[in-house]
């Protein structure tokens, strides 16, 4: 009892939903910045090489992209709804929405896997000899981003996936609630922050000719 | 209510939490210890990357070999960079003095999430080892430099990537610590405690996070490209595959200059508390040197390409970078000019913190002029890549840093141990590391003038004069840190007891005992109208 009074002091109960969420958002703010070197490394080889970067962007396939797009949006929607359903009290349908989302997290990285697998069996990954002997600079530029821009998409994706597990568990076990609701709302931020630099990938990689 | 009495009987030094002895210290969420974490830690790299340095000062001392291969010397420099750089002075200041005093100075319990900041100094000693196991292990130690080139940091044989991979979760920890502070500076603030009456160190410290929030993820995925380059060969800044080994500059210096004033913002702001301190007066300009501060961490984004005049930059783009330049020089200035009307008139109480003060003003400004040499265009050309830039960054980044962080160490010493020090053997080691610095520093200006180049092994029998004073100079001011470092473990053990306020000072921190308790306050300041940080009579 006492132990575990000195702990409390320590550390004291310092919850404050308002710090969770500026905290949070300050490190939306690095996590584009992270991608936005990308982006700036991206802008300037497709501008010295713009040939190059259309007949290697043919080589995607624009379905896989899309349909992975689509379901990306909705996964949004069902993590903003399971927010506001926590917000409501009702924590079952808050864990339903986030197993949902999960699902179709999972569902993003099974479509990679096999948009990735496609393009391994044809002998394109960084440093194959298929990239360096019969493509230009230019095409191995692009798929050197490819792959960089998009895994480093896809690690984030397992990130948000971890973070949706522990939010599952909070609000499972009922430390998660409509008073300390800071895990699942910054878990829905950080699942729209994903969603959101692949709404820049896609055009970039599959759509711009 | 028992345990709370308990409790402010105990400091946080020698309370007893939830864990006991060494697990006491490092499974910590106080940020008073994770503090002193971070002195301890920062120390011991500190050390290390001094006896590379004077390593390095002695294989310099005579032209040829004295008493490495040129390999072992590319190594040796390299390490001391990495080190000084990424383990010492980014977090330096922000790490130890941040976490030790910035919750105390705005009158909070804590920082706002007390178990990342235990995780930010968990993940400093992460990197800390990560790069210390390419020393050890593997095809090598790293000899690019602590810049990591492309593309030789994906051609070199040695054992890069744990160095690269140790410098980004040593930026992850910077992060995590400036994303802590932010939140803190905003959200915990006493009662009363406005933003114009927060004390300027705390001012400074908003500034670095800030820099450190928006300037680290992008050496973040710099690094990152380098790793999967060595690995892969993704191409991105292989020339043999289409990609620009200068992006890569262009991508490290958008970091790494900021990070320049990651390193010098919170050193004035410690400046900047001692010298009114020290002075028993209102500090001049409080408000000019706040604006100075966000003027110099927004210009500082601007100005990265005065690192790259040689390296191929259309003309325009470096009139616009040397420009900047001279812009950022303006808001240093302005602060110069404050610390100085300060001073004047001023009921000066010379002791230890103030001797480092106003050495530090002199070996800021010295560095700063020569700044301007190497942000002119022309001069630049002359003096690129020469010596001349060892001594400008020295006096900058060690003068600069290494000063304030002495000013600091010696103005809260009594704050943080609840001892004084020996004065009288204070002033001494200050006197001898100052003269050892001038020394080991003043003759590289000259030596770069006369045409030597930076980083090489080897010299002409020209530049010997200035190499042998130069060397003299490293042992005089290892003496002198000799003497500081005995004088302060010594005092933080067996000193006499401080008082609560010795410096009779005005910020928050001097209102609570020495060592301050577990929680900082037995209630939670309020200020009143007329209390200030800087109001004396």
């Amino acid at each position: 009892m006492a132990e575990h009074q000195h702990a409390h002091v320590e550390h004291p109960d310092m919850y404050d939903p308002e710090s969770s969420k500026i905290g949070m958002w300050l490190f939306i703010f690095t996590e584009l910045l992270l991608f936005g070197g990308l982006f700036i490394v991206y802008s300037v080889y497709r501008y010295l090489n713009p040939d190059a970067f259309h007949l290697a962007a043919e080589e995607l396939n624009t379905f896989i992209g899309a349909f992975n797009t689509v379901i990306l949006l909705v996964s949004s929607m069902t993590i903003a709804m399971s927010t506001t359903a926590l917000q409501k009290g009702h924590k079952k349908v808050a864990i339903a929405l986030v197993v949902i989302t999960f699902i179709i997290g999972i569902g993003f990285l099974v479509n990679k896997y096999f948009e990735w697998g496609i393009k391994f069996s044809h002998g394109i990954w960084p440093g194959s000899e298929q990239m360096l002997n019969e493509m230009s600079q230019g095409e191995i530029l692009f798929f050197g981003l490819y792959f960089v821009m998009t895994g480093l998409h896809a690690l984030h994706i397992i990130v948000g996936l971890i973070i949706m597990v522990f939010a599952i568990k909070g609000v499972s076990n009922g430390k998660v609630n409509a008073k300390r609701p800071s895990l699942l709302d910054n878990c829905g931020l950080y699942w729209h922050l994903v969603d959101l630099i692949w709404i820049f990938l896609f055009p970039l990689f599959y759509l711009i000719h | 209510m028992h345990t709370t009495n308990a409790v402010n009987g105990a400091n946080y030094l020698t309370y007893q939490g939830k864990y006991k002895g060494l697990l006491g210290w490092i499974l910590s969420t106080d940020h008073k210890r994770i503090g002193l974490l971070y002195l301890y830690s920062i120390a011991a790299m500190f050390t290390t990357g001094v006896l590379l340095g004077l390593a390095m000062k002695f294989e310099l001392l005579a032209p040829g070999k004295t008493i490495m291969e040129a390999q072992t010397y590319n190594a040796t420099f390299t390490v001391h960079g990495v080190i000084m750089i990424f383990m010492v002075v980014v977090p330096g200041l922000p790490a130890v003095f941040g976490n030790l005093m910035m919750p105390i100075m705005i009158g909070a319990k804590d920082v706002a999430f007390p178990k990342l900041n235990l995780l930010s100094w968990w993940l400093y000693v992460a990197g800390v080892f990560l790069v210390l196991s390419a020393l050890l292990f593997g095809s090598g130690t790293p000899d690019t430099g602590w810049t990591f080139y492309a593309p030789y940091s994906f051609k070199s044989g040695t054992n890069l990537l744990p160095a690269i991979f140790g410098a980004f979760v040593l930026g992850f920890s910077s992060i995590l610590t400036g994303l802590n502070f932010l939140v803190t500076i905003h959200r915990l603030r006493c009662p009363g405690m406005k933003w114009t009456k927060l004390p300027l160190f705390i001012w400074t410290l908003y500034g670095t996070a800030w820099i450190q929030l928006l300037a680290t993820p992008v050496i973040g995925i710099t690094l990152v490209l380098v790793a999967l380059e060595r690995v892969f060969g993704i191409g991105i800044f292989d020339p043999a595959l289409g990609g620009d080994p200068v992006l890569y500059q262009h991508l490290f210096w958008i970091y790494s200059h900021p990070a320049v004033y990651i390193m010098i913002l919170p050193a004035m702001g410690a400046i900047s508390e001692i010298i009114p301190t020290f002075s028993q007066k209102h500090i001049f300009g409080y408000k000019a040197i706040i604006v100075s501060t966000m003027a110099i961490a927004f210009v500082g984004y601007l100005v990265w390409g005065h690192h790259m005049f040689t390296a191929g930059m259309s003309g325009t783009a470096q009139y616009y970078f040397s420009l900047l330049t001279f812009i950022v020089a303006i808001p240093s200035a302005i602060k110069v000019f404050n610390w100085i009307s300060t001073m004047y008139k001023g009921s000066i109480n010379i002791q230890t913190p103030f001797y480092w003060a106003v050495s530090f003003i002199f070996v800021f400004m010295v560095g700063g002029l020569s700044g301007l040499v190497l942000g002119a265009l022309a001069t630049d050309i002359y003096v690129h890549d020469t010596a001349f830039v060892v001594a400008h960054f020295h006096y900058i980044v060690f003068g600069g840093t290494g000063f304030a962080f002495f000013a600091a160490m010696h103005y809260w010493f009594p704050k943080i141990f609840g001892r004084m020090y020996d004065k009288a053997w204070a002033n001494v080691g200050w006197l001898i590391f100052t003269i050892g610095f001038l020394a080991l520093y003043s003759p590289m200006f000259y030596l770069g003038m006369m045409g030597m180049p930076r980083r090489y092994y080897d010299y002409l029998e020209e530049f010997h004069g200035g190499n042998i004073l130069s060397t003299i100079g490293s042992w005089v001011l290892v003496t002198g840190f000799i003497i500081i470092v005995v004088n302060l473990i010594r005092s933080a053990r067996k000193g006499e007891p401080a008082e609560m306020n010795p410096w009779h000072s005005k910020t928050l921190e001097w209102t609570v005992t020495s060592p301050p308790p577990v929680l900082n306050f037995e209630k939670e300041p309020v200020l009143g109208e007329k209390d200030g940080p800087y109001n004396y009579d």
